[in-house]
């Protein structure tokens, strides 16, 4: 496979100016993150609100500049970071949308960009529209008019009409009831059958990404705990905070919960992220040398394709 | 509110399945309706009937638009002017819907109390955490305003929020999710209420938090007894707390059972369909399974689920299947379950 986007050594913070008399802070939002997306590859970006998901979604749509390291998009891209092929499907498909302007020009606005007429351009978002799933005089009606489902395929049909080779995807399903999000799930499974693209799929849900992804990466605090497959990440999960993650989702087939299972206390701020293992505050393996040492992303024993940050890991 | 008819008795429905627990709350042929368009009433609750025992959890499901927050905002006594209400509802002995204003104003925050889906919209921005939990303490055990603020340390201590003396000083903006929604809970249950109506507390929260959220619902609840009514999209979220569980489907109650019951064996093809949309990480699948169409626009005649139905036949077209009870405490509305 070839890579689509390297990103090597990410880090991103940003200066907090609090105020004349105070300290000034550094938000340390992403810290040494690399990692590879390759051409028509799913890759889940997995962890809780502050981990760092949606700044690096940012970052690789270019929305956001990194303090230091690269982001590199491979010859597939022709290399050029300045027109990068990338677009961003967000959370909550109501403020997504523009109210005022109807959904044909909605879906067609990236091609305005790209100097594309308006009769060819009404014509492409009426094909897209049909391919997410939506009827043909859709392009002539508003935002308001549509459910949460039918606005997040909106926003799909809109990420596709540029041909992208990469979607990044924040928490698309967040949003939206179970019922809906199996279809958005079917409908994003289906675009990727039909045509060679890549996702990076941001989510804080496990069961969902288990649907979709072929890798998963797991962020906790601006710094990668885990970095696997789907498979030996659900199977074999190496990484306590991936296991937390996990243990987390709920499920039909337990019954009622045990309580004193979930994962204590809440996530540090990363104003000032604990020294050592940034997980070692809430972590159940957690010893001394966590407190001092930051643990590399190094294969967990026996699956070399498997990388963990943890001393302790599975 | 008006009581438009008297409460009814409904064949099959109200089946305690703890008879052990006293009954707590008894809803009978609730119906909420808003005047629509034309003079047309449009219907969001119909004929509901349902109890809950002391100390129990009742989780309640569907989708967004089933009239899942219309039941509960009935038992609170929030519905919106204009709401037309029939039915009864009982609690604790007492009619509901029988009661003025004032005696809703001392029911409510005291009896029952709410927890919203979204606590930064349910909490006022510009007053303290503190300040807001001592408020219910004010009004109905006529605390003075400091030992009242004491109190409401105490409730942020007693919900895990860790240095509840500097939290109580904070604004909502200042909390995290998870923290406010605690905070939200602590608020609720200042009263020690009987009844907990929790409308999708946890769908804005991520999946660590809410597993915390769903551990301190069970906790509370063994340590105060208090019954709870749990509303929720996520049918896997309600099988994490609930004891019994009751489907909504259109503002109706397709099916309700204990919760084993319920996931051993679901009959009603809207349940087997919410089951079958769940993402399952023990079984991956390439393909979900979604139910076609979606809860809203007009409602076809005969059953509400015809239309959406993979069972659907001429007969469920004409007729509304009534909710008959198939096994012990399993009740269900359709006319293909035998």
């Amino acid at each position: 496979m070839n890579a689509l986007v390297e990103v090597d050594n990410l880090n991103l913070h940003f200066p907090i100016d609090g105020g004349f008399f105070k300290e000034k802070l550094t938000l340390r939002a992403l810290t040494d993150v690399s990692f590879s997306v390759e051409e028509d590859e799913t890759l889940a970006i997995v962890g809780e609100s502050g981990s760092g998901k949606t700044t690096l979604g940012y970052a690789i749509s270019g929305l956001l500049t990194p303090t230091s390291g690269r982001i590199k998009f491979g010859a597939a891209l022709g290399g050029h970071s300045q027109d990068r092929p990338v677009q961003l499907v967000f959370q909550d498909p109501f403020s997504a949308l523009d109210p005022r302007m109807m959904v044909g020009d909605i879906v067609a606005e990236p091609l305005r960009l790209q100097g594309v007429s308006r009769a060819e351009r009404l014509q492409q978002a009426d094909d897209v529209l049909e391919q997410v799933g939506l009827p043909a005089e859709s392009a002539r009606r508003y935002p308001h008019e549509f459910s949460g489902g039918q606005r997040q395929r909106i926003a799909i049909a809109r990420a596709l009409i540029a041909k992208p080779k990469l979607i990044v995807a924040d928490e698309p399903l967040s949003a939206l009831d179970v019922s809906i999000q199996s279809q958005i799930l079917n409908l994003l499974n289906k675009i990727k059958r039909d045509r060679t693209i890549s996702y990076l799929f941001i989510s804080h849900d496990l069961g969902v990404v288990h649907h979709l992804a072929d890798r998963v990466v797991v962020l906790y605090l601006g710094r990668i705990m885990e970095i696997a497959s789907r498979q030996d990440l659900f199977a074999t999960p190496s990484h306590p905070y991936t296991q937390a993650l996990l243990e987390s989702v709920p499920r039909i087939s337990r019954g009622r919960r045990k309580p004193g299972q979930a994962l204590k206390g809440e996530i540090p701020t990363p104003l000032s992220p604990p020294p050592g293992c940034v997980f070692h505050t809430r972590c159940p393996r957690a010893q001394e040398v966590c407190r001092r040492q930051v643990p590399e992303l190094l294969p967990a024993p026996g699956r070399p394709e498997q990388l963990s940050a943890c001393h302790f890991k599975d | 509110m008006s009581v438009a008819t008297p409460a009814l008795e409904v064949v099959g429905a109200g089946h305690v399945a703890q008879p052990d627990r006293p009954r707590l709350l008894r809803v009978s042929s609730l119906s909420v309706s808003f005047p629509g368009a034309e003079g047309r009433e449009s219907e969001v609750v119909s004929e509901l009937s349902y109890e809950i025992a002391q100390g129990e959890t009742l989780g309640v499901v569907g989708e967004s638009g089933c009239g899942k927050t219309m039941t509960s905002l009935a038992i609170m006594g929030l519905l919106p002017t204009g709401a037309k209400v029939s039915g009864s509802i009982e609690f604790d002995g007492k009619d509901l819907t029988a009661f003025s204003s004032r005696q809703w104003r001392c029911h409510r925050g005291r009896d029952v109390a709410m927890v919203f889906q979204e606590p930064m919209t349910a909490m006022n921005p510009v007053m303290k955490v503190g300040q807001q939990i001592a408020e219910v303490l004010v009004k109905h055990e006529r605390l003075s305003k400091r030992a009242a603020f004491g109190r409401a340390v105490e409730l942020l201590a007693s919900v895990h929020i860790p240095s509840p003396e500097r939290r109580a000083q904070d604004y909502p903006h200042q909390l995290s999710g998870g923290m406010r929604q605690r905070a939200m809970i602590a608020m609720a249950l200042a009263c020690r209420p009987k009844l907990l109506v929790a409308d999708e507390p946890t769908t804005a929260l991520d999946v660590t938090v809410q597993a915390q959220i769903l551990d301190l619902m069970l906790e509370l609840q063994e340590t105060y007894g208090t019954a709870i009514q749990f509303i929720s999209h996520n049918l896997a979220v309600v099988s994490e707390v609930a004891h019994r569980i009751m489907v909504m489907y259109s503002g109706r109650m397709v099916e309700y059972a204990p919760a084993e019951d319920l996931f051993a064996n679901p009959l009603h093809p809207y349940t087997q369909g919410l089951i079958r949309t769940l993402p399952d990480i023990a079984q991956p699948m390439a393909e979900l399974y979604t139910i076609p169409g979606s809860v809203g626009g007009k409602r076809p005649s005969g059953c509400r689920f015809s239309n959406r139905c993979p069972l659907a036949d001429a007969r469920c077209r004409e007729a509304e299947p009534a909710l008959r009870e198939v096994m012990p405490s399993h009740h269900v509305a359709c006319f293909k379950v035998n």
